[in-house]
């Protein structure tokens, strides 16, 4: 166990190792000697005379910004000793599970890749690439033959894998009963109970003002809304991504949103950043790779279908098509418990030095990935700065949502923590589905997997993902799914199919987030 | 379904009246639940008494001025909608209104009359077109037939020869083997063997035609242009008495929007039919937004001040529009009419006027879609008021508010500066608190 001094001081190694070299550096080194010039700053008291002038201009707040995403972002080092993979996954049985699952995909990618006689990449002649140039703002119009292609695989096949997880170290032979677990998922995980989540949730509470309730036509706005504006003017004006991060938790103003999860998220476009993504896009322009297809084939299915999202379609291309080919995507694998796939140049198969991460940002997407794209073309209009968004709420959240691990915001615990909450206080209606071959989890996985994205009107979303990001945690899409679940709980007693289970359950496109939170933690007798 | 006869249940408290209700064959073939839409009525059909009239303008036009009606009676349109709802009359209209505002208020106030596109009557006004036409070379027009709606008979032109071009496809050739070249023959309806001469000209029918500023820069969302379609229904027009329903919805374009496609028709026109008809068209996919949405999306991008501007300039556009037509229009008590308005916004956030529909599409084209439509009927029956319900004091309605009463309408609570095109529809609620007060109220009195 290491000490409380040990491991602050291996976490500030790292931060600092961690933005040494970066931008921020470099612009700080700049700043401090254009201060040199300035009357305030004097030989004798050069050193806090730079620190106080960094203060005032606001450069300090800048490096707290990108301090705090840091240590939000990557997790606190368990042991100076321990393996990289641990950071990774600490627990060995879930490593290998995800090592066998990346196993599975790539092999489908590969064969689909094969049957279909499709290079994984392939240079672009150039009378194409000028086509793709001038096409780039509305690649939708496009109608490529996306038949033979299909996603190479689905929330459903997913679960199935998790179904089977199995810890060897743990012997449960009993037969499944109200004492332990009726689940489908079957791992000995840790997750919370309704009391701790009221704790770490303390700001759903009934008492506090919330954006998604107290700002109804009913309510006159000086009671919560004015007020709340105001503060998030205020929190805005001093770019402080911590405060910001507590702001949302009580909702953002539709006004206000873009701007303060930009914020949270330390991102404000900056020129290397636009020129970043320019490059990136002459990268798409050049190459054509075959998951370009599977990405063109799920938009098609999910986002152009949906009745909100269509009009963004452009757009998802641009992002999605640009994402995959993001080398930066990698960094994330450090602290991901997946590993990215390889691929070698053709003919040195094995050879590591003809070795290749395909695609080069080690996702392959699945069926609805764009749609983790999509609310955020509600808010954010210039590409490069929603490619940034995009980006950095996938390496901080979304990738949990579809990789096997034990952290607490990974798919695997925010099912077993869905599954628990159901049992523990809505225990006839989970024996009732269970008996009817309805597993709620079968229902409501894919909400989970896409963060209800698709799923819920497009402003309950918004308001859902405030909490996701000023929470720092996933926690709250299984919250959701049980309250969800409580909310119907009437109509789901009475019906006899796991069919009509789901036909209860199709349209979530009426319900009110917050209101169903707070009830679920705060309203509910346990 | 709208065939079926259904029977008044006997509701305590209500005064009892002849209930009948006779809907015409052609008005609503698209509405299948009447019945939801007005419980407790009874169909009748052919030349039994009836109490209520969903017609259609044209039964309107045959049998108004010869019917005698009892007080009673509702029916769906004014005499002389066509003042308001076909363009050349609305422009003329509107022009006059202007005129009028600028005497009466000067120029900064007859402002706020320019949300209609500079349009002219074809052929009559064909002369002051082309002296317009010619100061600014190089716009887009767009040309509308008058009489028609869904889109049909619209096309675009940059330069006067093309509209030569178009008149030649719709003409023939004379009997001499010229084309006609003078501008009122363009616009002829060709006569009944095809040809038309110098005599039958007189006889022939001239299809009338409105030349439009197109608006080059329309507000796009994810490339694409769309229209709003707003409801507001009017009670009376002398007072005037108007409500805006607080749903409606964005009609995008299936494609996105450029200049360079005068000819693909299916860009420019937003209008839900001639989408349908689009070669790519998905029937499963609505290209609609609820208004809700718009505004959401226009909030979140520029802030929630300038979408009231946004609103409050719409708001502008029903009151001056009716406003201009309130002299004009034959109101009488028996009548009512719910309007569609179409409404482009362009970059700069402002809106205009496209045209007034006076029978609004009733068809839905998704769930959401005939939800909305299916509620706006209850609330306009709601305001109708046959059963002698309401109080006349009521501000809202439903889904309704009430934006004009011989006068602006003040509102009081957080609506008090909000313009409510968008805003959240409690409609539900705020009839069953309307009408339990009303009994209360009624029992009070008794």
């Amino acid at each position: 166990m290491v000490d409380a001094e040990g491991g602050l001081s291996l976490t500030i190694a790292r931060v600092v190792q961690r933005l040494r070299g970066s931008s921020l550096h470099s612009q700080l080194e700049r700043q401090a000697r254009v201060s040199l010039h300035k009357p305030e700053v004097k030989l004798e008291s050069l050193k806090e005379d730079i620190r106080d002038f960094l203060k005032t201009s606001g450069w300090e707040k800048k490096l707290q910004n990108a301090v705090y995403s840091e240590l939000n972002v990557f997790p606190s080092p368990c042991h100076p000793a321990a393996p990289p993979e641990h950071m990774k996954e600490p627990l060995a049985y879930m490593r290998k599970a995800q090592g066998s699952w990346e196993k599975r995909i790539l092999k489908s990618l590969n064969s689909m890749c094969t049957e279909l006689n499709i290079p994984l990449a392939q240079k672009r002649p150039a009378s194409e690439q000028k086509e793709l140039l001038n096409k780039w703002n509305e690649m939708g119009t496009d109608e490529p033959d996306l038949s033979l292609f299909r996603p190479v695989y689905a929330p459903k096949d997913f679960l199935e894998v998790l179904m089977n997880l199995r810890n060897p170290n743990y012997e449960n032979g009993e037969q499944p009963s109200f004492r332990n677990h009726l689940g489908l998922i079957q791992v000995p995980l840790k997750v919370k109970d309704i009391p701790e989540l009221k704790e770490d949730f303390s700001e759903l509470g009934l008492n506090i003002g919330q954006l998604g309730i107290d700002d109804s036509a009913q309510v006159p706005p000086e009671f919560f809304e004015n007020e709340h504006v105001r503060v998030g003017q205020k929190v805005l004006a001093e770019q402080d991504s911590a405060a910001a991060q507590q702001y949302v938790r009580q909702g953002c103003p539709t006004a206000l949103r873009a701007e303060l999860w930009a914020l949270i998220l330390n991102i404000s476009n900056q020129p290397e950043d636009i020129l970043y993504y320019e490059q990136l896009k002459s990268n798409v322009i050049q190459h054509n790779l075959l998951v370009d297809s599977l990405i063109y084939k799920d938009v098609k299915l999910t986002a152009s279908n949906d009745d909100y999202y269509f009009v963004f379609e452009d757009y998802l291309y641009q992002v999605l098509l640009c994402f995959s080919r993001d080398t930066s995507v990698l960094e994330h694998f450090a602290y991901s418990s997946a590993t990215p796939p390889k691929s070698y140049i053709r003919g040195k198969l094995g050879v590591e030095e003809y070795a290749v991460f395909y695609p080069p940002n080690g996702v392959i997407p699945f069926h609805g990935f764009s749609m983790y794209v999509a609310p955020l073309c509600f808010l954010y209009h210039e590409p490069s700065k929603l490619y940034q968004m995009f980006r950095e709420m996938y390496v901080r959240f979304f990738f949990r949502l579809h990789s096997i691990s034990s952290h607490p915001s990974g798919i695997v615990s925010l099912c077993l923590l869905f599954e628990t909450l159901l049992q523990t206080h809505l225990p006839q209606l989970f024996y009732h589905l269970r008996e009817i071959g309805a597993q709620p989890l079968r229902i409501s996985f894919k909400w989970m997997v896409r963060a209800f994205s698709g799923y819920l009107a497009t402003d309950q979303l918004l308001l859902l993902w405030d909490r996701i990001l000023g929470y720092n945690s996933l926690e709250i899409l299984a919250v959701l799914a049980a309250a969800v679940f409580a909310f119907r709980a009437v109509n789901l007693m009475e019906v006899t199919s796991l069919a009509a289970a789901e036909a209860v359950l199709a349209d979530l496109s009426t319900l009110k987030v917050v209101p169903l939170l707070q009830i679920f933690l705060f309203a509910t007798v346990t | 379904p709208w065939l079926a006869r259904w029977q008044r249940s006997s509701g305590a408290g209500i005064p009892s009246r002849r209930d009948a209700l006779r809907r015409d064959r052609s008005a609503l073939p698209e509405l299948p639940s009447c019945r939801r839409a007005a419980p407790g009525w009874e169909r009748r059909t052919g030349e039994e008494p009836w109490d209520f009239h969903w017609c259609d303008v044209g039964w309107l036009h045959e049998h108004f001025d010869h019917a005698s009606l009892p007080e009673h009676v509702r029916l769906c349109h004014f005499r002389n909608h066509y003042e308001l709802t076909r363009k050349n009359y609305l422009v003329k209209n509107l022009k006059r209104f202007r005129k009028q505002l600028e005497r009466e208020a000067g120029k900064l106030e007859a402002t706020k009359c320019d949300f209609f596109p500079k349009t002219f009557e074809m052929p009559l006004e064909y002369h002051l077109f082309v002296e317009e036409f010619h100061k600014n070379p190089g716009t887009t027009w767009i040309m509308k037939p008058v009489g028609r709606s869904q889109g049909k008979g619209i096309f675009l032109f940059r330069k006067l020869k093309d509209i030569i071009e178009w008149g030649k496809v719709r003409t023939t050739l004379s009997p001499s083997g010229e084309w006609p070249t003078g501008i009122f023959d363009l616009f002829c309806l060709p006569g009944p063997d095809g040809l038309s001469t110098d005599d039958q000209k007189d006889e022939t029918q001239v299809e009338v035609y409105v030349a439009q500023r197109y608006i080059e820069n329309p507000y796009l969302i994810g490339g694409r242009k769309f229209d709003l379609r707003v409801y507001v229904l009017v009670t009376s027009y002398i007072p005037l008495k108007a409500w805006l329903y607080r749903g409606g919805f964005a009609r995008f374009s299936k494609t996105r929007f450029t200049l360079n496609t005068i000819d693909d028709h299916y860009v420019h026109l937003t209008n839900v039919a001639v989408q349908k008809t689009a070669p790519d068209y998905d029937p499963e996919k609505g290209c609609k937004w609820m208004i809700q949405q718009l505004r959401q999306y226009l909030t979140a991008k520029h802030g929630a001040e300038a979408v009231e501007i946004l609103f409050a300039d719409m708001d502008n556009i029903f009151i001056k529009s009716l406003q201009s037509v309130q002299k004009v229009m034959i109101s009488d008590k028996h009548c009512f009419e719910l309007y569609g308005y179409d409404i482009l916004i362009d970059q700069d956030l402002k809106p205009w006027l496209i045209e007034v529909n006076a029978s609004p599409s009733l068809i839905a084209s998704s769930q959401e879609d005939y939800e909305l439509k299916c509620h706006l009927l209850k609330d306009t029956l709601h305001i109708v008021d046959m059963e002698g319900r309401l109080s006349g004091k009521e501000k809202r309605v439903g889904g309704f508010d009430l934006i004009w009463s011989d006068g602006p309408v003040s509102r009081e609570g957080n609506l008090a500066n909000a313009f409510v095109t968008g805003c959240h529809n409690d409609r539900k609620k705020q009839l069953k608190q309307l009408f339990r007060s009303l009994r209360a109220q009624q029992k009070a009195e008794c």
